[in-house]
């Protein structure tokens, strides 16, 4: 072949590019998008140094009794709501996905309400059920109760505020709990039929787990949510962290610091709930975890 | 097989129906125990379908199947037959070990607690006891060094061999396999086969649905063959191989390169 006299006088330059190390491609790119991060971070900082935003009381407030009684009443709302919440999200996932059609149609016309319906408006009219219905009552309607309540007495500011937020995360919990649940494969079903595993074994043990490895990323973004719209319960005037704080600066004067304050909290509160993601992922990303190990070595290298 | 041989399978005039697509014309089968069943077909035969139907991972639509001369998966009712309570429908499903093409393995679980699980929760075993049962069956697969390994982290040899143990550790009467070694590399088929192949020398009860040819002429005390819903051709594979009754059979063999008179010579 014509080609073999030209080959063999380049094999040592070969040898010699082969032997060159191998370093990160310049481009005029990546030093654009760190001037731009740059002058943001300036910006931002510049930003925060105004006088306008008294860190003096911002500090002064951060932990002071009020704010604290508020943040502690926004935590006991959020674990609660997501205690209560969790509950009806399965319930009405397991009846979205039943075979019987009653349990479906139900479980879809929830899911509709909740989607359909703003938060505030469902805590506004959970506040004032007591001018619709003066009494609930547990029984076929029509027929004499079997047992009665006076609505009063359940829709306090805090029951109301549990109420309405746990029925909308359950609404929306459901939904991301049925994806997980799609998100398992059929061959998971066959195999736990065939070696004859009962259904509870089944969801404690094969598609639970897998499930819940799919279904932390939605799922974790909407207890943030959750988390937050408990600041929409200062509508009927429950105590959480922003109702305090909005108390507070009505009467000192200092509604800038003082919702930098209720940010403050927010942030390291959601920062919190975030690690907590990155926790539970791992743990239930076992099984599932060389492969995406793979994945990061390859881009790493084909990147860098 | 010898005429002393007992049923412990038969498949009466089984029915299947995917909306409007007839899957299984009114099959009729009988398993002896002990014996090796091996089905092959074209693809869309109805093989898998019919494997499916015998654990209850398929319903029928007319027919019925007997375990032991007792019916499977119904229950007669006043003239009728109705499903029997799922309670039921999971101890008969215990009769029964499944392969699957695709393995199935939990991949949340490591290769021994894929094994111990239903050891443990349906058999009722203890967690030591589950564990030496499948330690026992890992370890006859020859899969002992990979206890703790995530099924992801095996081939798909592995793989399906620590299926195949999963589907032993329950001691089922009858083991199922769909397509064992369809998903795997070529390189990986004959380690699964030999391992199928030790569970036949032992006197497992198998029905086998498989393209592998080779294997099942040497390994089948029957040979079914598939078509469009219906058995065309039953018996001893040599002789199915070598004179085979339908024009379709012959078309079969003769598209899978399957040379019966070269074969038998």
């Amino acid at each position: 072949m014509t080609t073999n006299a030209a080959t063999v006088p380049d094999r040592t330059e070969h040898q010699k590019v082969a032997a060159m190390p191998i370093r990160r491609r310049f481009e005029l790119k990546r030093w654009v998008a760190a001037a731009i991060a740059i002058l943001v971070v300036l910006s931002v900082i510049d930003f925060l140094r105004s006088p306008g935003w008294k860190w003096d009381v911002v500090a002064a407030n951060l932990f002071s009794d009020d704010v604290l009684e508020g943040v502690s009443r926004t935590l006991l709302l959020t674990v609660t709501a997501l205690a209560c919440g969790t509950i009806i999200g399965l319930l009405v996932c397991m009846a979205r996905l039943s075979r019987f059609a009653a349990l479906r149609v139900m479980a879809l016309a929830y899911i509709w309400l909740v989607r359909a319906l703003p938060i505030m408006v469902v805590l506004l009219f959970i506040y004032f059920l007591a001018a619709l219905v003066p009494t609930l009552g547990l029984g076929i309607p029509g027929l004499p109760a079997l047992f009665e309540i006076e609505t009063k007495h359940v829709v306090t500011q805090f029951g109301a505020a549990l109420l309405g937020l746990s029925l909308y995360f359950g609404g929306k919990a459901a939904e991301i709990f049925r994806g997980g649940y799609l998100a398992v494969g059929a061959g998971q079903h066959e195999a736990s039929h065939a070696l004859g595993l009962s259904g509870p074994t089944k969801l404690a043990r094969v598609t639970g787990p897998q499930a819940i490895r799919v279904l932390i990323p939605p799922l974790a973004n909407e207890v943030v949510t959750m988390f937050k719209n408990t600041s929409i319960v200062t509508v009927i005037g429950y105590g959480e962290l922003l109702t305090t704080v909005q108390k507070v600066y009505a009467q000192n004067g200092e509604t800038i610091p003082m919702l930098t304050v209720a940010c403050v909290w927010y942030l390291g509160l959601t920062s919190v709930l975030m690690v907590g993601q990155i926790w539970v992922e791992r743990r239930f990303g076992r099984g599932f975890n060389r492969r995406v190990n793979f994945k990061a070595q390859d881009t790493g290298r084909a990147d860098s | 097989m010898n005429a002393s041989t007992e049923l412990i399978l038969e498949l009466v005039r089984v029915e299947k129906k995917f909306g409007s697509f007839q899957a299984l014309y009114g099959v009729d089968l009988s398993i002896a125990a002990g014996s090796v069943t091996c089905i092959v077909g074209p693809s869309g035969s109805g093989k898998s379908t019919l494997l499916r139907t015998i654990n209850g991972l398929e319903s029928i639509d007319g027919g019925a199947i007997f375990f032991k001369g007792e019916l499977c998966h119904e229950e007669v009712r006043g003239g009728y037959r109705v499903p029997v309570s799922r309670t039921k429908s999971r101890e008969q499903v215990l009769n029964f070990g499944m392969v699957f093409q695709s393995f199935n393995l939990f991949p949340n679980l490591t290769a021994l607690q894929n094994v111990m699980l239903a050891p443990k929760t349906v058999r009722g075993l203890s967690q030591s006891e589950a564990k030496q049962v499948a330690k026992e069956h890992l370890a006859r697969v020859g899969l002992g060094d990979k206890l703790g390994n995530y099924p992801n982290e095996l081939s798909g040899g592995q793989q399906q061999r620590v299926a195949i143990a999963r589907a032993l550790a329950m001691q089922p009467e009858v083991m199922l396999f769909d397509e064992p070694t369809s998903a795997l590399d070529p390189e990986l088929v004959h380690e699964v086969l030999e391992v199928m192949r030790s569970l036949a020398n032992d006197g497992t009860t198998m029905v086998i649905v498989t393209h592998e040819m080779n294997f099942a002429r040497d390994i089948a005390d029957e040979l079914v063959v598939m078509a469009d819903g219906r058995i065309i051709e039953q018996g001893a594979p040599r002789e199915v191989l070598s004179n085979p009754q339908t024009e379709r059979g012959r078309a079969f063999f003769a598209a899978i390169g399957e040379q019966h008179e070269k074969q038998v010579s």
